[in-house]
């Protein structure tokens, strides 16, 4: 052993200088790269955190203010309802695409008569542009006039006040998110789904395993990982949604479907108040970021 | 049958190539050169409305006369104050001429001096067409163009009072007559109103923000009428400014449409149309579609009159816009922005205002245009309620800077008051939670 290290070191000696050499030779290569990580993320960064600490207006000046915008903020009420919205819509969001995205992959890994084509119209509002699609449903949710009212009263059920109520807007939002991202959750899934091996199956059913068996210890704990990237990516979408909202309530009625990234829109673009604003992105990021390692982290236990 | 020969096609072309000097020595004889700012480019930003349309559908005659290439842009109203605030606060602005919201930016415009004072290019007969006529521009319009320190950093280019719009069949079908008073809006609304038939007596904004204009049309009958004092202060939860409250609830809970809390003036105006609703307050530019047969259920059968009297006083809401000149433009490009503005808010398209129902021009030789107001697709009627409510409007909202912010935190008590909550306690916390961003904003002027 240790001959050859005394042969190898030699040589070992000789590939270390040609390495710090490489490294001081072709650093530049890097600079466009690091240009561009400095211009587009850590400068605008290191501005919004300036910004946070600054009583900052559009048209006006702005003063230094320390950390007064983010003590205001964790006193500031509409801030604090906005998280609470922000979650509840984020937890519904997220569950109902994932129960029926897994359960709509589960059924469309089977073979049954034009399983394409239903496929693809299961995936088609996925495809749809978000403004689009919430202009569409602005339209049918209309209380008189809307095609959903008309729907219910053909089922002689009573007609619901959709997004025109405070009680009843945020589950119709999720309404829209799930109509729209399941097909995302599907695919993800169905993914995964042929990516199974059949061995485990044959081996069970030899042992005996019933079809539920067998997808409760075979297929759920081999589908984890892909189930995993599907509730991240979901959490991620959820928690940022902003044009759906923007264009069926705009927050309203009064405050009652004002998540936080509406809050943040109202401060920095209609009220003008940069640097509260710019407080309101620190702690929005600081929380998405949160969120994200904690589901990476349950990934990486899962693949473990 | 046309068939074309040499010698008609030799005078074509004549007729063509004259054409440029025939324009020229036609605008010669008016003594004043259109083309003095000739090859310049101009960018003008627009609000997205039917005015707007108008000013691009006819962009090329302006080009024509002036040799100026226009590049216009229009952008949804609550998207276009954004974009020109981040833009002017950038110091440059993308923009030679902007649309402005008088009632909403005003104040912000004027206190960062973003757009020129337009008083030495109208003193200017260099630069000024003799026709110009100045004085022609309504003294209210003018008003709101000028700020507090006497500059005028917008030409007016309309000034729309708010109206109440009327289905005839449904008043006539129980006899009921247009109401002269909120009190007697509110007996008529509330006889006309059948769910049963999904028919409502009254209709009016009700989502956050949008809502404050009504509730604002109210107070402007009270003795009180405004929502801010000579000291600028707030008075947003007097006993007048209550009954205001009281009134817009009750005509909200009582006659209008169920989920009228999320409605604006696109869901009023559907309602409307569709022959749901009696009566309903808001501004002249959104008749238009009302009188098309292809689209309304009330073509010919809509009635216009002026917004009823209040108990002390009798006001319709006043909005405005104007044209400003970017500070930040090039010499050259604001004498060509100037250009542009005369063009604009000049008497030919005031006229194209009117006739085409897009609300009240700032001009008043507009409205003594008979000709464009008989060749309209409008009843007379509009035209008369138009002019009668210009001369009783009176400003809708407060003229400070975080008129937003007004709008949206009274607006968030009023859309609770339609959910049952007590008017006096919804706009106390409402005015408590505004009077600190107001006094913060007063103290930065």
């Amino acid at each position: 052993m240790s001959g050859n290290t005394a042969t190898l070191s030699p040589a070992g000696a000789a590939i270390a200088p040609r390495r710090r050499n490489y490294a001081r030779k072709y650093w530049m290569f890097i600079v466009p790269a690091g240009v561009v990580v400095v211009g587009v993320i850590l400068f605008p960064w290191l501005f919004t955190l300036f910004m946070s600490t600054h009583d900052w207006k559009i048209g006006g000046g702005h003063t230094f203010v320390g950390l007064d915008n983010y003590r205001k903020l964790f006193t500031d009420e509409r801030f604090l309802w906005s998280v609470l919205r922000t979650l509840y819509f984020t937890a519904m969001a997220v569950f109902f695409p994932m129960v029926l995205g897994v359960a709509a992959a589960l059924i469309f890994n089977h073979k049954f008569p034009l399983r394409g084509l239903a496929r693809t119209l299961f995936i088609l509002p996925m495809m749809a542009t978000p403004v689009a699609v919430a202009l569409v449903w602005t339209m049918m949710f209309h209380p008189q006039l809307g095609v959903l009212n008309w729907l219910l009263s053909q089922f002689g059920i009573p007609p619901s006040m959709w997004v025109y109520d405070a009680r009843t807007v945020i589950p119709t939002l999720v309404l829209v998110e799930v109509w729209h991202w399941t097909p995302l959750v599907m695919l993800i899934v169905l993914g995964g789904l042929a990516s199974l091996p059949i061995d485990p199956y044959e081996a069970a059913k030899i042992d005996g395993a019933s079809p539920l068996q067998s997808f409760w210890h075979i297929t759920l704990p081999l589908l984890a990982p892909f189930i995993v990237v599907a509730l991240i990516i979901r959490t991620i979408d959820a928690l940022k949604a902003f044009d759906t909202i923007y264009v069926i309530t705009q927050g309203g009625p009064g405050t009652s479907s004002e998540t936080i990234n509406i809050f943040l829109y109202l401060q920095g673009f209609a009220y003008y108040n940069m640097g509260y604003a710019s407080a309101v992105v620190v702690v929005f990021f600081s929380m998405i970021v949160g969120l994200a390692s904690l589901l990476l982290w349950t990934r990486k236990r899962v693949k473990a | 049958m046309f068939k074309i020969t040499r010698r008609g096609a030799l005078q074509g072309a004549a007729g063509l190539l004259a054409m440029p000097a025939l324009v020229e020595r036609a605008n010669a004889q008016s003594a004043f050169d259109w083309k003095l700012a000739k090859g310049e480019k101009l960018e003008v930003s627009l609000t997205a409305n039917p005015r707007s349309v108008i000013l691009i559908q006819n962009q090329k005659e302006f080009e024509d006369l002036t040799g100026i290439k226009v590049g216009a842009e229009q952008i949804p109203e609550q998207q276009h104050r954004q974009k020109f605030a981040i833009e002017f606060s950038t110091g440059k602005p993308s923009f030679d001429v902007v649309g402005i919201s008088l009632h909403v930016n005003k104040r912000q415009v004027g206190r960062a001096k973003w757009c020129a004072d337009i008083r030495p290019m109208i003193a200017d007969a260099s630069m000024t067409a003799p026709d110009f006529d100045f004085a022609d521009f309504s003294a209210g319009a003018v008003a709101y163009s000028t700020q507090a320190d006497g500059r005028m950093d917008t030409l007016p280019e309309f000034a729309d009072p708010w109206i109440m719009y009327y289905n005839k069949d449904l008043l006539a079908a129980k006899n009921i007559a247009v109401p002269k008073t909120f009190d007697e809006l509110y007996t008529a609304a509330k006889a006309l109103t059948d769910p049963s038939k999904q028919i409502y007596g009254f209709v009016g904004r009700g989502l956050r923000n949008a809502n404050v204009v009504l509730w604002t049309s109210f107070l402007l009958g009270t003795q009180q009428r405004d929502t801010i004092d000579a000291n600028m202060k707030l008075i947003t939860d007097t006993p007048d400014a209550v009954w205001a409250a009281e009134t817009y609830a009750k005509l909200m809970r009582e006659c209008a449409p169920p989920g009228s809390i999320g409605f604006n003036w696109n869901e009023c105006q559907t309602s409307f149309m569709q022959g749901r609703a009696a009566f309903w307050i808001d501004g002249p530019g959104f008749a238009a579609p009302l009188e098309d047969p292809k689209r309304s259920r009330v073509a010919g059968k809509t009635g216009y009159s002026v917004a009823p009297a209040g108990p002390a006083h009798h006001h319709g809401a006043l909005f405005g816009n104007g044209f400003g000149i970017s500070e930040a433009s090039s010499p050259a490009r604001k004498k060509a922005a100037w250009l542009y503005l005369q063009w604009a808010s000049g008497k030919a398209n005031q006229v194209r205002y009117l006739a085409g129902g897009a609300g009240a021009p700032a001009r008043q030789s507009a409205f003594r245009n008979e000709d464009a107001t008989k060749g309209s697709n409008f009843p007379a009627q509009y035209f008369t309620a138009l002019s009668s409510a210009l001369q009783i409007a009176r400003p809708g909202l407060p003229e400070i800077v975080p008129v937003t912010e007004f709008r949206d935190t009274i607006g968030t008590g009023l859309t609770n008051l339609i959910g049952g909550a007590d008017a006096a306690t919804e706009l106390r916390k409402a005015t408590e939670a505004f009077r600190p961003v107001l006094e913060q904003s007063e103290r930065a002027s």
